[in-house]
């Protein structure tokens, strides 16, 4: 199908398109890979008045180190995070998790602030932005705030952004080098969204874990994390019997949420056969 | 609502000017309006790959791309892509290999292999199924695709071309 007619501009600076955005009200929409956008516009699920291509704005741009912080564009491509040092370097688990994402073809437009605006929890941006407790840098009519990740994801395909604002950048702490990580998503087919997910950090000294993080995906309305399983591993040395209890408590903590075609109990039982490989990835 | 607006962009070596609405997405421009009928059209979705382009030397799908967006840029077809030799010997391998039925997917695949063997020159099968699991084919011809790729891959990794089926007079 095809779109129905809009209309389209591109401003060169953060403020014009804030600027624009607020001319424009609720009828506007911001494009930056369009990769999901497009898709909705050709079939008509959205019918937007005006287009605001964002992808002028330098100030959403590149991939830098400032001090122990990462900081990712909202602009920067999933291939640019395929293909950068700086991440293999300082955020491993997102150059694990990027191959999983569509197809090379999508992964050149497609960008790491337009997935995590999107918000959907199939997606595997949001759920690592949240393992990697990213700060999200937003810019809006009234100047730039903060906020984390966990605050940031609120309901299905809903964020914290208000209509008026634009996703700069995110920052997020460089990976130790005690820091362990485990990703890993059951799909269909590679490239499909996942059936379940989970993105795992931790540091690691022995076999004790600390400062742990689970989030799994495509599990419920946004990317969660297992807090008590979390907490019941964490400053103990590893075994078989922790990892069960893990297992046990993090199947019984989240709440999972059926798609059309895997039952929620599926996704109860897929999250237990996620978090028992992780634990045990990482005591091979 | 007919807001036009004028781009300019090279499409496969010549500059064009053109004046186009927003809504127009590139594949569609492509097709009807320069009649370059070799980039297809099969989902408009993003999951087939048979609109598979490339802007600024990257493959893109180019139903979720608007022309508009390419104001500016350089656009590849697999008109221009051929005229240059670019795909010379994945051509000849998927002729080789009988890589294609009725091609509708084929102007896409090949772009999508010519990436790959760019980026990845030492890919496995393994790697070469699942990059090429972005591009839809009909008719099935999966494996002998597959086929074809990997002999380009290992071809070149010998420092060999692959030679002409037909031999051209
Ligand atoms: C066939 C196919 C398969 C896919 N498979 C996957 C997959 O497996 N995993 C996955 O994660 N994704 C997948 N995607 C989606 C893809 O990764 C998208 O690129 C991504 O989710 C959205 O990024 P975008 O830059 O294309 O955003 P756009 O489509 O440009 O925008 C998406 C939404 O975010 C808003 N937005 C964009 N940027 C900003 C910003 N900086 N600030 C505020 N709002 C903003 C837009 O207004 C829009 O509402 C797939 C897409 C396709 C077509
Ligand atoms: S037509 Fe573009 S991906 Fe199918
Ligand atoms: S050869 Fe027919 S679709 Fe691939």
């Amino acid at each position: 199908m095809k779109a129905a007619a809009f209309d389209y501009a591109k401003p060169k600076m953060l403020s014009a398109a804030i600027a624009l955005l607020a001319e424009a009200g609720e009828d506007a929409r911001l494009i930056a890979g369009g990769q999901t956008l497009l898709a909705t516009l050709n079939l008509r699920l959205s019918e937007p008045s005006i287009l605001i291509d964002i992808t002028n704005l330098d100030e959403l741009k590149g991939i830098s180190v400032i001090g122990n912080q990462l900081r990712i564009g909202a602009l920067v491509t999933h291939t640019e995070i395929e293909d950068s040092k700086l991440i293999a370097q300082h955020a491993p688990l997102l150059k694990a998790a990027v191959p999983h994402i569509a197809h090379r073809a999508i992964r050149n437009l497609g960008t790491w602030g337009g997935s995590l605006a999107y918000g959907d929890p199939a997606a595997e941006w949001p759920a690592c932005s949240l393992a990697l407790n990213a700060t999200m840098l937003i810019a809006g009519p009234n100047g730039e705030r903060r906020i984390s990740a966990q605050d940031f994801f609120i309901d299905l395909y809903t964020t914290s952004l208000e209509p008026n604002e634009i996703l700069v950048a995110t920052e997020m702490p460089i990976a130790s080098s005690d820091q362990v990580f485990y990703f890993h998503e059951l799909a269909r087919r590679h490239g499909d969204y996942a059936v379940a997910g989970l993105a795992l950090v931790a540091n690691k000294a022995g076999n004790v874990l600390s400062e742990c993080t689970f989030t799994f995906f495509s599990v419920g309305a946004t990317p969660v994390m297992a807090t008590k399983a979390q907490a019941l591993v964490e400053g103990k040395s590893l075994n078989d019997d922790l990892i069960a209890s893990a297992v046990a408590a993090a199947r019984g903590e989240i709440e999972a949420i059926a798609d059309i075609t895997n039952s929620a109990e599926t996704k109860q039982h897929l999250i237990g056969v996620l978090l028992e490989r992780g634990l045990k990835h990482l005591i091979a | 609502m007919s807001l036009k607006k004028k781009i300019t962009l090279t499409v496969n070596g010549s500059v064009v000017n053109a004046e186009i609405e927003p809504r127009r997405h590139l594949v569609d421009f492509l097709r009807e309006d320069l009649h370059l009928k070799g980039p297809h059209l099969g989902c408009e979705q993003g999951a087939c790959g048979a609109c598979t382009v490339k802007v600024n030397g990257q493959i893109i799908r180019g139903c979720l791309y608007l022309a508009v967006q390419a104001d500016g840029c350089v656009v590849e077809t697999i008109e221009g892509l051929t005229k240059i030799g670019a795909l010379g010997d994945l051509q000849e391998a998927f002729m080789r290999h009988n890589a294609m039925q009725c091609g509708f997917c084929s102007s896409g695949m090949l772009l999508a292999a010519a990436e790959l063997i760019e980026k990845q020159p030492n890919a496995t099968r393994e790697e070469v199924r699942e990059w090429i699991s972005g591009n839809y084919c009909r008719c099935t011809g999966y494996h002998s695709i597959v086929d074809a790729i990997m002999a380009v891959l290992e071809a070149r990794a010998k420092g060999e071309k692959i030679k002409p089926v037909v031999a051209l007079a």
